[in-house]
């Protein structure tokens, strides 16, 4: 049970935050590379579900999953896109990752005056607060190294 | 509790075999007066709704017909352009079907591809070793499952989000592609499936599956 790592990308597909927890494996591309590579994922996935979908859809893309681990995915209305990789047993985190946004990001990020929306999220703050919030998370265990 | 739709994608990612086993179509006819409140415009040879939603209409439904007579892309069934068509007072009062637009068989084929590259991507992108590609992606409306063998072939299902079951149904569409496929010695690897068996099978096997998941639902 365990959180592997998390991206938030803003509207225009740069990487805003990215951390990790628990990773095994690195892509073996450069982190820009995979920052890219990520949001270039994500954006083909939204078309490809937007195409294919049967019906018209709400809230679109919601996760998807492979035999080793599972990407959760939630988008604002504003265009920010966070990600989470967590392991399978985590079957929704879409209320963790609203409650990433609304009272981390908009608190500690949009809500900072010195903070220019854009950037990377340099904030301290913003970033110890995430990383103990993401250890209280039930689903988060620290794995034996 | 429904199966939407069964694709099958070889190696190369090229779209072998499609299946549309239920394809809902909300659609919305209404009668409309001159000027047109809806904004309207081209995208991918069909004219779509831009702006505008109401009563059904969403933004990107696509214009179906005019007056009841189907439209053929851009133009009108009698050649005109519909967006010139529909500036023209004179034309009004028209009316017009919306409704998602249908996949042509071209756009088939581009989004088994898509999917193929997306589905290593997942794989490669894994912050876990020896992760597989995508096998599951899950939307509000529909859940896409796709099982890789051992030889590359991908058998991609779409269905309810709360149909039981796919697994299962996954390994049984490998065994009716292995058995009236494979060993069809009209049929060549790789190429697209034209075998009326593999047909008639795999609509039996989508038929019990989706009398199957209800069973497992309702328990």
């Amino acid at each position: 049970m365990t959180v592997h790592n998390l991206y938030i990308f803003d509207r225009n597909g740069n990487c805003l935050y990215y951390n990790e927890w628990n990773r095994k494996k690195q892509a073996g591309i450069s982190k820009e590379e995979e920052y890219k590579l990520m949001y270039g994922m994500l954006f083909s996935i939204r078309s490809f579900v937007s195409k294919m979908s049967p019906l018209d859809m709400k809230d679109g893309f919601l996760s998807f999953q492979t035999s080793k681990y599972r990407l959760h995915y939630y988008e604002t209305p504003t265009g920010l896109k966070f990600v989470m990789n967590t392991d399978l047993s985590v079957s929704n985190a879409r209320e963790t990752l609203q409650h990433i946004y609304s009272n981390l990001y908009v608190e500690y990020i949009v809500k900072n005056p010195v903070c220019v929306l854009g950037n990377t999220l340099d904030s301290e703050l913003f970033s110890s607060r995430l990383d103990a919030f993401i250890r209280a998370l039930p689903y988060y265990s620290p794995r034996a190294a | 509790m429904v199966i939407f739709s069964v694709y099958v994608v070889n190696k190369a990612g090229g779209l072998i075999y499609q299946y549309d086993n239920y394809v809902p179509r909300a659609e919305a006819e209404k009668t409309f007066s001159y000027p047109l409140d809806l904004v309207l415009k081209h995208h991918d040879e069909k004219v779509v709704v831009s702006f505008g939603q109401r009563d059904g209409i969403r933004v990107g439904h696509a214009v179906l017909s005019i007056n009841g007579v189907d439209v053929m892309g851009k133009n009108t069934a009698e050649g005109k352009d519909i967006l010139e068509y529909l500036k023209d007072a004179t034309n009004y009062p028209v009316s017009i079907r919306f409704g998602r637009a249908r996949l042509s068989s071209n756009e088939k084929l581009m989004l088994a591809s898509m999917f193929h590259s997306l589905f290593a991507i997942g794989s490669q992108l894994s912050p876990e070793v020896g992760s597989s590609g995508i096998e599951m992606l899950e939307t509000d409306v529909f859940k896409l499952h796709c099982f890789q063998t051992l030889t590359g072939i991908k058998f991609i299902v779409l269905a309810d989000p709360r149909q039981s079951g796919i697994d299962a149904l996954l390994r049984k569409i490998y065994e009716i592609y292995s058995d009236f496929a494979l060993k069809n010695p009209f049929y060549s690897l790789e190429m697209p499936i034209r075998c009326e068996l593999f047909d008639q099978n795999l609509k039996s096997s989508l038929e019990v599956a989706e009398k199957a998941g209800n069973f497992g639902a309702g328990s």
